[in-house]
């Protein structure tokens, strides 16, 4: 209960409202890194995921990439692109999308992949031709994967961004870090707390969009990882 | 921050210098990343046990379970310290105790709903009682699909750890605070190789104990 207090004293709090360390700004800034580098990590990890699933080529290199991003620890890449290529808005969005394309990459191949070899024949049997198969089948198929996929991405970003915050980005985990410098505790609280809130959100709103776009012909149960 | 002109990326006498280091942090890194996986794996197993004998309880474990995935280990690791402290290694292993639970329990779900009908009959038919047929029959057989999660939970944990040093425990993710601190990339790129290396150790150790544990999986290719 002690957080609850500590956070509620903190978030009602007019003096944390204002300026560019208010809630507002502070929240904006982390939903618009986070939107951006999702959008982009979308915009490069959905085709290749569509198009090494549909040709079968590629896959294993997908795999072990997706490994291999998992395997990353994000604090010290964030800090090493950093120290490389400067204090910048660049440097660090370009981390976050590539920590996000694998598991968007991957899962989209697995999606696209594993769809019934059955159900494709059919399709092309119905005289579909190669991009018809992969929009009206294989992709309605395989969305539940697909959506996976960019939860995860979503997921880390998100985190990703709030660690970002020690080399000096801006968003929700800078209340996290400034707080812990001043050793205030209540702003730290603050800001985690609205961190989790925001991953609830997203989380939400993937729950929402595999209701939306989930065929019910598809629809089973998801898994986490 | 940035790097001071002409310095390289990595000093290797700097590395050779802090081979000790290296050593002892690796093993607090292994123990604070493997502890949570280990006691995950103890509660999911009855969790998911409980989950299919009891199907009720199962959506609400699954949402919970998936709504913790998402939640940012940064902001775990703050709030835990309310009741941990900075200096106690549960501010770090509780939380990824949970991220463990969050991918494991839906695996172990999965795992024994793929036990065959027919399989849970026959060992009825031939005496078995319910907690003989769950640990000598329909675990065993769970393996592959518990073994993946497990895989996904141990690779997760030990590269998510390193962000615990934030709170003061983070095994090799001091190298990257000591590194930011003094501007001085070799620790960061030390601690990310080893990182990396102790994932794929840990990922190749546990394919390896699966290959033990479904002998039967070697000789009939197909039941994995």
């Amino acid at each position: 209960m002690n957080i609850l207090g500590l956070f509620w004293e903190w978030f009602s709090d007019s003096a944390n409202w204002q300026g560019t360390d208010g809630i507002p700004t502070r929240l904006l800034e982390h939903v618009w890194y986070s939107g951006l580098s999702l959008l982009i990590a979308a915009a490069i990890g959905l085709p290749l995921g569509l198009l090494t699933g549909h040709t079968g080529r590629g896959g294993f290199v997908a795999a072990s990439l997706a490994n291999f991003a998992r395997a990353l620890p994000t604090l010290g890449i964030v800090i090493l692109v950093v120290l490389i290529y400067g204090v910048g808005l660049g440097p660090v969005l370009t981390a976050l999308i590539a920590l996000a394309v694998p598991p968007v990459l991957v899962n989209t191949y697995e999606g696209i992949r594993n769809v019934d070899a059955d159900i494709k024949d059919a399709a092309r049997g119905m005289g579909m031709t190669g991009p018809e198969v992969l929009f009206k089948v294989e992709i309605p198929a395989a969305m539940p994967l697909i959506l996976l996929g960019l939860r995860t991405a979503a997921i880390q970003i998100v985190a990703t961004a709030t660690v970002a915050a020690y080399v000096s980005l801006g968003g929700l985990g800078r209340y996290i870090f400034d707080g812990f410098q001043r050793q205030d505790y209540k702003a730290v609280v603050g800001g985690s707390v609205l961190v989790v809130l925001l991953a609830v959100i997203v989380a939400g709103i993937f729950l929402a969009l595999r209701r939306l776009l989930v065929p019910a012909g598809v629809r089973q149960s998801g898994r986490v990882a | 921050m940035a790097l001071v002109d002409g310095e390289p990326l990595i000093r290797w006498n700097w590395v050779a210098d802090h081979l000790q280091d290296f050593v002892d942090l690796t093993g607090e890194h292994l123990f604070l990343s493997l502890a949570p996986v280990v006691l995950g794996l103890l509660i999911s197993i009855p969790l998911g046990v409980a989950s299919i004998r009891w199907s009720w309880l199962y959506p609400p474990v699954f949402a919970g379970a998936n709504l913790l995935y998402a939640i940012p280990s940064l902001a775990l690791f703050m709030l835990m310290l309310d009741l941990t402290g900075l200096n106690s290694r549960w501010t770090a292993i509780v939380p990824l105790t949970g991220y463990t639970l969050a991918v494991l329990v839906p695996n172990v779900v999965d795992g024994l709903r793929q036990v065959p009908a027919s399989v849970r009959q026959a060992a009825t038919a031939m005496g078995f009682g319910t907690w003989r047929r769950l640990i000598q029959v329909e675990l065993p057989i769970a393996v592959p699909v518990i073994m993946a999660g497990l895989r996904v939970a141990t690779v997760s944990s030990i590269s998510l750890v390193s962000v615990a040093v934030l709170v003061g425990q983070g095994g090799l993710g001091q190298l990257f605070t000591d590194g930011a601190q003094r501007e001085f990339p070799t620790p960061i790129i030390a601690g990310i190789v080893l990182t990396i290396i102790l994932a794929f150790a840990a990922d190749l150790a546990l394919v390896t104990a699966q290959r033990l544990l479904t002998p039967w999986a070697r000789s009939r290719k197909g039941t994995a």
